[in-house]
């Protein structure tokens, strides 16, 4: 373990200390030791509950497991060969981009519009804080089941009463109509989860500096001038941030679905998260299941490469 | 950052220049007070469904589902929290979810915060290739992971245990990620002269790293209760006994135990979600300067 022949970076600073050629030997072998004893109860938990499973489910997405637990037996790629014919994989594999598409937007561009605003108000900092943020705190469980008794339900919900009020047709049927049911469940979403870019967008707004404000004063430039030219590329970094997090957050819905529509009216907001679900858990075909997961985390593995060459291209380009 | 720094120091006649320029609150011009009708407007927007499900617990029971938006009942009643309270139900995965929030969130930042030390600041052979591995865990779904995992769990006769609930939650290779890039900030300068005083490995981690690093556990631990606090999924999968059962995932059955009785409904999500928001009223700016020290939004 002590005889790893890289040498650490801090060599030279250490070397370069006048004189003291004798502790700097040992003060190299202290960086050496007990490495492994600080990484191994993390790697322990880690291979236990992540990479045992994620290698443990190659090979049951190979059998006929049942979630039973009878012996299963090997099956090959017929359970791949299923899946990529079955047309609820690609339905529900539809329904999860198309939450995709429909929730980052608004919830990428609200979450600045709202940070730039409280940013830029500089007052009562706390209610906007506690408006905008304090919902992200609230369960899944919570939250759903406030929209879907509370706020959806015909004739007495507030969706309803509030569209009337306006003097509009409040007969909408917000969760058992498919032109409506992603819909709400996006809007459920963005009411939920905004807060949490709107935080790391005021925290990026925060961290841009004032001289570069006070300079474009200086030139006499407007509001919206200093908004494209210095905040808005000034953000860079935080918008990618907050688009990777929010497409790994919207892959994975489940939650709101299940709890609100069940996946319906007519399968038309079932994510595949949840079709993972029915088929291992209420259909007990767990080997089953998981190669419809596998088939959809290549898909995730592959964007996510497409974005990490995409991200590194830009990256190479702001360095230039 | 860009490098697009402009030159020049402060100029004494701009430093209290208006617009978002000054420390101090601008004026309020037209466009101001427009920016601050459109935010109070929305503030008001994102509140309300809050305030309907508070409205509708304290309104007696035939006045629930009127058709007519009313935000006071005839009269103001306490009798569906009563009720709710009364059964017990709540109060049991409250504690179910406080238990395991906080065990996670110990194991998490303890384990985490060792391993991201021993990535950075130490050097042993299969280092890289490891961390490799931890940081590609980033990307598996839990998609992939739910029913290997249960199998697991079966298995190993965990299912309906607090362990079944904590065990999986623990190694998130996204904070030994942000937990790394912060230690990797810490002078070594700092840990060389505590070497060279005689200290060994483990007092420079407890004595000198840990303590410099408080800003940055905070927001992990934070991030790690509210997460867990809030899970869904996991505990809906591996608990089947009611009073095993999370606060998220007890919630969900309450649908069924109260059936149509909309303001005992209510009445149960305000008090679930009731912990979570005083933890916030109190640590608000914490909270707020964690997002920050996580470096996730820093330039």
């Amino acid at each position: 373990m002590t005889t790893t022949s890289a040498v650490p970076p801090a060599a030279p600073a250490a070397e370069a200390r006048a004189g003291t050629t004798g502790p700097v030997r040992s003060v190299r072998h202290q960086w050496t030791e007990h490495g492994l004893l600080f990484t191994a109860p993390f790697l322990l938990v880690y291979a236990l509950f992540l990479v045992w499973p994620l290698l443990y489910g190659v090979k049951m997405s190979l059998g006929d497991d049942n979630i039973a637990g009878t012996e299963s037996e090997f099956i090959g790629l017929d359970n791949y060969a299923e899946a990529l014919t079955d047309p609820n994989v690609w339905s529900s594999l539809w329904n999860t981009l198309w939450f995709t598409a429909l929730s980052t937007v608004p919830l990428v561009v609200l979450g600045l519009v709202l940070a730039l605003l409280a940013h830029e108000l500089r007052v009562v900092q706390w209610l906007w804080r506690l408006s905008w943020f304090a919902p992200f705190l609230l369960p899944s469980g919570v939250v759903c089941l406030l929209w879907l008794w509370m706020i959806y339900p015909s004739d007495f919900g507030l969706a309803d009463l509030l569209l009337g009020a306006a003097g509009l047709d409040p007969d909408i049927g917000w969760l058992s109509d498919t032109r409506y049911a992603m819909l709400s469940i996006v809007l459920t979403t963005v009411w939920w989860t905004v807060g949490f870019n709107f935080l790391l967008y005021l925290a990026g707004l925060q961290s841009i500096p004032q001289h570069l404000y006070e300079a474009a004063e200086i030139d006499g430039a407007g509001p919206w001038h200093r908004l494209w030219h210095i905040t808005l590329p000034s953000l860079r970094r935080t918008t990618f941030v907050v688009l990777v997090l929010q497409l790994l957050a919207s892959l994975k819905i489940f939650d709101q679905v299940y709890i609100m529509t069940g996946g319906g009216p007519d399968e038309s907001t079932r994510p595949i998260l949840q079709y993972v679900y029915q088929a291992g858990f209420t259909g007990y075909r767990i080997g089953y299941a998981s190669a419809v997961s596998y088939v959809f985390f290549a898909l995730i593995v592959v964007v996510s490469l497409v974005q990490l060459r995409l991200s590194r291209r830009a990256s190479e380009e702001n360095d230039r | 950052m860009d490098g697009t720094t402009v030159a020049g120091a402060p100029v004494p006649g701009a430093a209290a220049g208006p617009g978002t320029g000054g420390g101090r609150t601008p004026r309020w011009t037209r466009g101001r007070i427009a920016l601050l009708a459109l935010a109070l407007l929305l503030a008001v927007a994102w509140l309300l469904p809050l305030a309907w499900a508070v409205a509708t617990s304290l309104k007696p029971a035939s006045e629930t589902t009127k058709t007519t938006l009313e935000w006071v009942g005839s009269t103001i009643t306490f009798e569906a929290y009563g009720e709710v309270w009364a059964s017990g139900d709540l109060a049991r995965w409250m504690f179910n979810s406080a238990y395991i929030a906080v065990m996670t969130t110990l194991l998490t930042v303890t384990t985490c915060a060792m391993a991201a030390y021993g990535f950075a600041r130490t050097e042993f052979r299969g280092r890289r290739v490891l961390y490799g591995i931890v940081l590609a865990g980033i990307m598996v779904p839990p998609q992939v992971l739910i029913a290997p995992l249960f199998a697991e769990m079966v298995r190993l006769r965990l299912v309906d245990t607090y362990w079944g609930v904590i065990l999986p939650q623990v190694a998130v290779p996204a904070m030994v990620f942000i937990l790394v890039k912060f230690f990797q900030g810490v002078p070594r300068e700092l840990e060389e002269a505590a070497f060279c005083d005689g200290a060994g490995r483990w007092r420079v981690f407890w004595q000198i790293v840990l303590p410099l690093s408080r800003p940055v556990l905070a927001a992990v631990a934070i991030f790690t209760f509210i997460s867990t606090w809030n899970n869904f999924l996991w505990p809906f999968l591996v608990t089947t006994d009611p009073a095993g059962m999370t606060l998220p995932v007890g919630l969900v059955n309450v649908q069924s135990t109260y059936g149509v009785r909309y303001a005992q409904v209510m009445a149960s999500l305000v008090i679930a979600g009731l912990p979570l928001l005083v933890v916030f009223a109190i640590f608000q700016r914490q909270i707020v300067r964690g997002v920050a020290h996580t470096g996730l939004a820093g330039q």
